[in-house]
């Protein structure tokens, strides 16, 4: 089988989720990494340790902007290169725009969210989250070329290889490929980005204003973690939009979920129960994110947060 | 100005799910128009009382759709169009949405960015493409300026903002627009209001859904004493091993 995977950059850094994508790929077949904007050619060149026998890459500049419509025309034209029957890509917020657009330039069939290495024993079957999170289903996919967004931690990183190839690959874009214009971007810079994170400190609507959330930063920079929180918290503009978590918010799935006077609504717990381990602290012992977490601490955040900076610290030193 | 929404039918998010037969066991179970397409909804409804036009609401769906179709009119839609059949996968929804829309000038195709039962968010992107139209999603904001329309993306640790002429296809989050609750006049309204049922063309290349499976249950919660919180960073580091 011929894979394609498509690898981001966050600031010339390859993404350790593309890198998952691209180590995923490898056990379906002989991978072809595809990137584009300004990314460094020996940093292309190490996706071959994970797993990649050549990089194609784009430089042209427009597509650090990450346009939709220009990026998918990029992947199908590197996909009809390289002979591709699967694209695979991790999910982003570019990449969830983006792959629909590929499948139909493919004229491939698409599924989204998938969690495990498909099954091939018969057929191809593929594992997907549904109904947020709260289930999975097994999607059949016909013959023919397929198109599959992956989510994070579906596969443990493998340095197998050595450094790949790295070719530049032309795209005949037009006006069109551009339509979307960018005119802004606000974007907290040198911040931990959540959907990437391993371990997350979140807060909800128990820490009372977002004058409190200090004790939080705190606890998040001494674990090296990202910040998040509850919907009714961004709502209130207490913290920016793209913090809150949820069915309707960023879903993540990190090592280490840390739930500050949060009450464990079923919308909250949508977005964070692909966490390996949950930790809730809340006053009210009834609190339903007991029934969800796998380590619960009854007791005023006030008091608990800072004693567990605390311990952290001790713990380190 | 000429507006599509197109909205799902799902599970009321409080919804504990379950399976019988290997379908989602819909006994007790709360329908609702899918939050993210009352997003797209709302946002129309005020794009049109602010500018003039219509605004037309499609549903892929069998029959039993029709109470969140008609309640979509008494939010504001002033016609409705039902493609009578079960929606199998994104690629045959978007496809009966675009044999609908190719024949209609709209100038813009509002929808949620997925829909909270399969949770693809891939029928806004898949209806661009197959229009020959921008896509853009998770629109966070949307605002039309003459034939410009000026949107807010949001992306991994932000937004940002786009503008793009129309038309195009946007997948509506929040806080495009507040939800609409229907009032008494917007109920009586919407009985009266015309909802075509179409029959569904023939897609290739869906995929199928086989079976499905919960989640393994938790295992209890374990409760460390709020003054032990050495014992906490123990067992995150020892046991977890997370640390
Ligand atoms: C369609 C829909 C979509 C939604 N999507 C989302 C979503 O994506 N994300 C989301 O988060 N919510 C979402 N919600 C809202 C959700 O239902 C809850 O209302 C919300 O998650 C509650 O936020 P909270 O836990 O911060 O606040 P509350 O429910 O008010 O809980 C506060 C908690 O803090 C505890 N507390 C108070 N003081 C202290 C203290 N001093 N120390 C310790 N604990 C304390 C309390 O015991 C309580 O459990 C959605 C709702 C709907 C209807
Ligand atoms: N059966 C349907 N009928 C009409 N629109 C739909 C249907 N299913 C999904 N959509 C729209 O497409 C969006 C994305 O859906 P999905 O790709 O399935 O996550 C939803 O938010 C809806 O606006």
């Amino acid at each position: 089988m011929s894979v394609l995977v498509f690898i981001e950059a966050d600031n010339g850094v390859i993404k350790k989720s593309s890198l998952e994508a691209v180590t995923y790929g490898s056990k379906l077949g002989e991978v072809t990494a595809v990137a584009m904007g300004s990314i460094d050619a020996s940093e292309l060149a190490g996706v071959g340790k994970y797993g990649a026998t050549k990089v194609l890459h784009c430089s042209d500049e427009r597509l650090n902007d990450g346009v939709i419509s220009a990026t998918a025309k990029l992947i199908a034209e590197a996909a009809g290169q390289a002979g591709t029957d699967v694209v695979i890509m991790s999910r982003s917020s570019l990449v969830d725009a983006v792959a629909a657009r590929v499948a139909i330039k493919m004229g491939a069939s698409v599924v989204a969210n998938v969690q495990e290495l498909p099954d091939t024993s018969n057929g191809f079957v593929v594992k997907r989250g549904v109904f947020t999170g709260k289930a999975y289903a097994f999607v059949e996919v016909p013959e023919g070329k397929k198109v599959l967004t992956v989510t994070k931690n579906v596969v443990q990183l493998e340095e197998t290889g050595s450094d790949a190839p790295v070719e530049e690959i032309t795209v005949a874009f037009d006006d069109a490929d551009f339509g979307v214009k960018r005119v802004g971007v606000h974007k907290q810079e040198g911040d931990i980005l959540l959907p990437e994170a391993d371990l997350v400190v979140s807060a909800g609507r128990g820490m009372k204003g977002p004058e409190n959330w200090q004790m939080i930063e705190d606890l998040a920079s001494t674990l090296g973690a990202a910040t998040a929180c509850s919907k009714p918290v961004s709502d209130m503009d207490w913290r920016p939009h793209h913090e809150h978590v949820g069915q309707t918010g960023i879903k993540v799935a990190p090592q280490l979920y840390i739930a500050v006077g949060i009450s464990g609504a079923i919308q909250h717990l949508a977005g964070v129960n692909s966490s390996k381990v949950i930790v809730a602290i809340n006053k009210d012992p009834e609190a339903p994110f007991f029934k969800a977490a796998d380590y619960g601490v009854v007791g005023d955040a006030f008091e608990v947060v800072p004693k567990l900076i605390e311990a952290l610290k001790s713990n380190q030193n | 100005m000429k507006i599509l929404v197109c909205i799902s039918h799902v599970p009321d998010t409080t919804t504990k799910i379950k399976f019988a037969d290997n379908k989602l066991d819909t006994n007790g179970v709360q329908f609702i128009i899918g939050p993210y397409d009352d997003f797209a909804l709302a946002r129309a409804v005020e794009i049109k009382e602010a500018t003039g036009g219509t605004v037309t609401v499609l549903n892929v769906g069998e029959a039993d759709t029709e109470p969140s179709i008609r309640k979509a009119l008494a939010i504001g839609a002033d016609n409705a169009v039902r493609v009578n059949a079960a929606p199998i996968d994104s690629l045959f929804v978007a496809q009966q949405i675009v044999e609908h829309a190719k024949s209609e000038n709209y100038d813009m195709i509002l929808m949620g960015r997925e829909s909270s039962d399969y949770n693809s968010g891939l029928v806004h992107g898949l209806v661009g493409e197959l229009m020959g139209w921008p896509s853009i999603a998770p629109a966070m904001k949307l605002e039309v300026d003459g034939t410009t329309a000026k949107l807010s993306r949001e992306i991994e640790g932000g937004h940002e903002d786009v503008e793009v002429a129309m038309p195009f296809v946007a997948g509506c989050q929040e806080p495009i627009a507040e939800w609409k609750i229907p009032n008494m006049r917007g109920i009586m309204m919407a009985r009266k209001k015309p909802l075509q049922v179409v029959e569904p063309v023939g897609v290739e290349g869906v995929t199928s859904y086989k079976s499905f499976e919960l989640p393994e249950a938790k295992a209890e919660c374990k409760m460390v004493d709020a003054g032990q919180m050495d014992e906490l960073v123990g067992l995150l580091k020892n046991e977890a091993r997370v640390l």
